[in-house]
């Protein structure tokens, strides 16, 4: 069944780790959704979140291909278990009236974004969401202001949920 | 002590126990070669191309078993490694190839022979690495031989700046080394392979698919061991031939586009397929949905990758392959199942391989020629009609190797490698099998072949066609001959498809280009004049010996399971498109 999967990737934190694992989706066309990556608590570790769009027995050998690599410290699944998942996204609304940036603003209000620059005439948001709600957010935004947005998504970064028993 | 990175770098293949470097020089790696000045214990072979150099250390390691070693430059000496690295990548042989680079901060500003080397392989190679600071390069050599060798052996580069090799440093190279990310898996799971058995002991009709995995654990004992010992009939892929001896009783034969009869129809009809390093490549399994479909599969592969890829496997077990055989060794016993084996025999018998014309000039003539011929042996093919025939005819057990570029199929491969095995094997008789095509894919390692003093035999199977292609033109292309002739010329009407008398004369003369690089040639157009020709190339101890066999132009390999085809779907006579 195709479905959205999410993988944790620990990696060695060297020059190319990251040309590697994008490499290794476009070579054995895989579809790749998003990957982010950054430096963990130990900095010779680079920790990536990547979410793809498969089938069971392509995500399989996602999975197995990404481990053989040399230069990952190990794969985790993300698709079943509890995970707090978040996503940067920037919109900027240009040639705003003075009732669009009202608009803004109520929507802001409603979807839980934040105003973080504001001038004459443009007005930038902030949004700290799922990745669904960031494409929800992102699909209002083009149909109230069209062709006046301008949009940058950070990817989704991801960590497991703390379970019951260890809290 | 403080000493060169070069000076380290030799000391490394040193305490690696490399005895022999495949090497070209260039300028940016001078300062390697110069720290080889006199070393001690290290041959240094100069072939007269770097494609061909890593050829010849790919031939050398699957030959001995050792890893093979290359030094080339930066730039087009490291892109001229390419094709070799991917060949050494899809038959896991273990290879270490070192290339020289610019200097460090000339990196990136598209300097005088500089690529992004590690960039280029990083699709075709185990691992890639630039060495960033002269304090990590023992470690790096160190951990480049443990990738190559462990594991699903591989290719591994590591590329050196010329400042790095001419940096000042320690001298010490650690003895071992442990990497986080890499953990060769070693075990073999005791539940999942009881599982396997418990299935196997009920089998009515089983069968061993033998892989290449088998030949790269160098398991044959083992695995003829297990055959005899459960009396299940061995079949091989072509990568498996020789993983129990060819003329042994329990030995089908190869599966796949070109196996025999038996063998695809006991795929078809098995009811457990106990399958050991392979990797259920395209060629072997023709139409997926129709691959053993009345069987329970078992999978046992070093490489969990390779598993439930290209067909879905039952049972899964991710293991070496001699611990894997050397476990059921100890879990197994005789079978009942004279029956199934009586079947198999019977389509042995009454459907062997053949060709068409079994007398006269034919590659099946030459080659059981050379199978009676050099006993103590190592056989390497190139690829296309020269290396399927091969794979049909060619004998093998202890005695006899046999090396082919299975899974890249890289025409030009055969010369060089066998120049590699001569050198790893100078006890044993080489014998490189390649077609008039392939043979010129790399055809100036004459010079090393000579120089080294290889007495290496190469039987040039000349149809004047790039045979294999022509062959597939023929039977799925309405014998459209495209850009196969090797005899065509400007004055030849275009694309012809009627070869024959009148065509032009053969260029180069294999005969006169094997003398004037002081070689010996022989040209066989007649059956009889094959032994002399094998007797005289092992009279001729000192150099090369040149055996252009002029065979049929347009005779083809079969039987065939055109592609996409299921493996019951077999061609086993071809009568030309107007029969």
């Amino acid at each position: 069944m195709m479905k959205k999967r999410w993988i944790c990737l620990f990696v060695e934190n060297e020059i190319g780790v990251m040309a590697r694992i994008s490499g290794l989706f476009s070579a054995k066309s895989y579809n790749l959704d998003s990957i982010t990556v950054g430096t963990t608590e130990d900095e010779t570790i680079s920790r990536m979140t990547i979410s793809l769009t498969s089938d069971e027995k392509t995500f399989e050998q996602v999975k197995k291909q990404l481990n053989r690599s040399v230069e990952v410290i190990k794969v985790i699944d993300y698709t079943d278990i509890s995970i707090h998942m978040k996503e940067l996204l920037f919109v900027r609304i240009s040639h705003c009236k003075e009732a669009d940036k009202a608009e803004v603003f109520r929507i802001a209000q409603v979807f839980n974004l934040k105003v973080v620059d504001y001038n004459k005439n443009s007005v930038l948001l902030e949004c700290l969401q799922t990745e669904e709600r960031n494409n929800d957010v992102i699909r209002l935004m083009e149909k109230c202001f069209v062709n006046r947005i301008e949009v940058v998504r950070g990817g989704g970064v991801a960590i497991e949920g703390i379970s019951v028993s260890d809290r | 002590m403080k000493i060169k990175g070069a000076e380290l770098f030799v000391k490394a293949l040193q305490e690696e126990g490399v005895e022999t470097l495949f090497a070209y020089p260039g300028g940016s790696a001078i300062d390697l070669f110069n720290a080889l000045y006199q070393a001690e214990g290290i041959d240094v072979v100069l072939p007269r191309h770097e494609q061909a150099l890593v050829h010849a250390a790919d031939g050398y390691a699957r030959s001995t078993g050792k890893t093979g070693v290359c030094l080339v430059t930066s730039g087009p000496g490291a892109t001229n490694l390419v094709t070799g690295i991917a060949t050494a990548n899809y038959d896991s042989v273990p290879m270490v190839c070192f290339t020289g680079q610019v200097l460090s901060y000339l990196i990136g500003n598209d300097a005088f022979q500089e690529v992004d080397i590690v960039g280029i392989v990083r699709s075709v190679c185990k691992y890639a690495v630039t060495v960033r600071d002269r304090k990590k390069l023992a470690e790096t050599i160190k951990k480049a031989f443990y990738i190559a060798r462990t594991g699903k052996p591989g290719p591994v580069l590591v590329d050196i700046p010329k400042d790095i090799q001419q940096e000042l440093g320690s001298d010490a190279y650690p003895e071992t080394i442990q990497i986080r990310s890499y953990k060769p898996n070693t075990e073999v799971h005791a539940g999942q392979m009881k599982k396997a058995l418990e299935i196997l002991k009920k089998a009515k009709k089983p069968v061993f698919l033998a892989g290449g995995g088998v030949v790269t654990a160098r398991a044959q004992q083992e695995m003829t061991r297990l055959t005899e010992q459960t009396g299940i009939p061995v079949i091989t892929t072509i990568m498996g031939k020789g993983s129990i001896p060819t003329d042994h009783p329990n030995y089908v034969g190869n599966i796949g586009m070109h196996g025999n009869y038996a063998s695809n129809q006991a795929i078809s009809e098995c009811d457990v397929l106990f399958s050991i390093g392979t990797r259920f490549n395209d060629r072997i399994t023709g139409k997926i949905s129709e691959f053993a479909q009345n069987a329970v599969i078992i999978h046992v592969d070093i490489d969990t990758a390779s598993i439930s890829r290209n067909i879905n496997v039952d049972i899964p077990i991710v293991a070496d392959a001699k611990s894997a055989i050397m476990m059921m060794l100890e879990n197994t016993k005789k079978m009942q199942i004279e029956k199934w084996v009586e079947k198999i025999n019977i389509w042995k018998r009454d459907y062997p391989i053949a060709m068409a014309d079994s007398k006269g000039l034919t590659a099946e003539t030459i080659i059981r020629k050379i199978n009676t011929a050099f006993k103590n042996s190592i056989v390497v093919t190139d690829v296309g009609q020269n290396q399927l025939w091969t794979t049909q005819y060619v004998e093998l057990d202890e005695n006899r190797q046999f090396l082919t570029s299975g899974g890249l199929g890289t025409m030009g491969y055969g010369f060089p490698a066998a120049i590699g095995a001569k050198i790893g094997n100078p006890d044993k008789d080489v014998i490189c099998i390649t077609g008039d095509g392939g043979m010129q894919m790399n055809i100036q390692e004459m010079a090393t072949a000579v120089v080294q003093g290889l007495p290496i035999i190469i039987c040039i199977l000349n149809n004047g066609y790039l045979g294999n292609v022509r062959q597939w033109q023929e039977m799925f292309y309405q014998k459209k001959y495209v850009a196969t002739c090797l005899r065509y010329r400007k004055s030849c009407e275009q694309d012809c498809n009627t070869p024959g008398k009148c065509c032009p004369k053969y260029v180069p003369d294999f005969i006169s280009l094997a003398e004037s690089y002081e070689a010996k040639g022989i040209r066989v157009e007649k059956e009889e004049d094959i032994e002399q020709a094998f007797a005289a190339a092992k009279a001729n101890t000192e150099t090369p010996t040149v055996i252009e066999f002029i065979i049929e132009r347009e005779a083809n390999v079969l039987p065939i399971v055109p592609g996409g085809n299921a493996l019951s779907d077999m061609i086993m006579e071809y009568k030309g498109v107007d029969a």
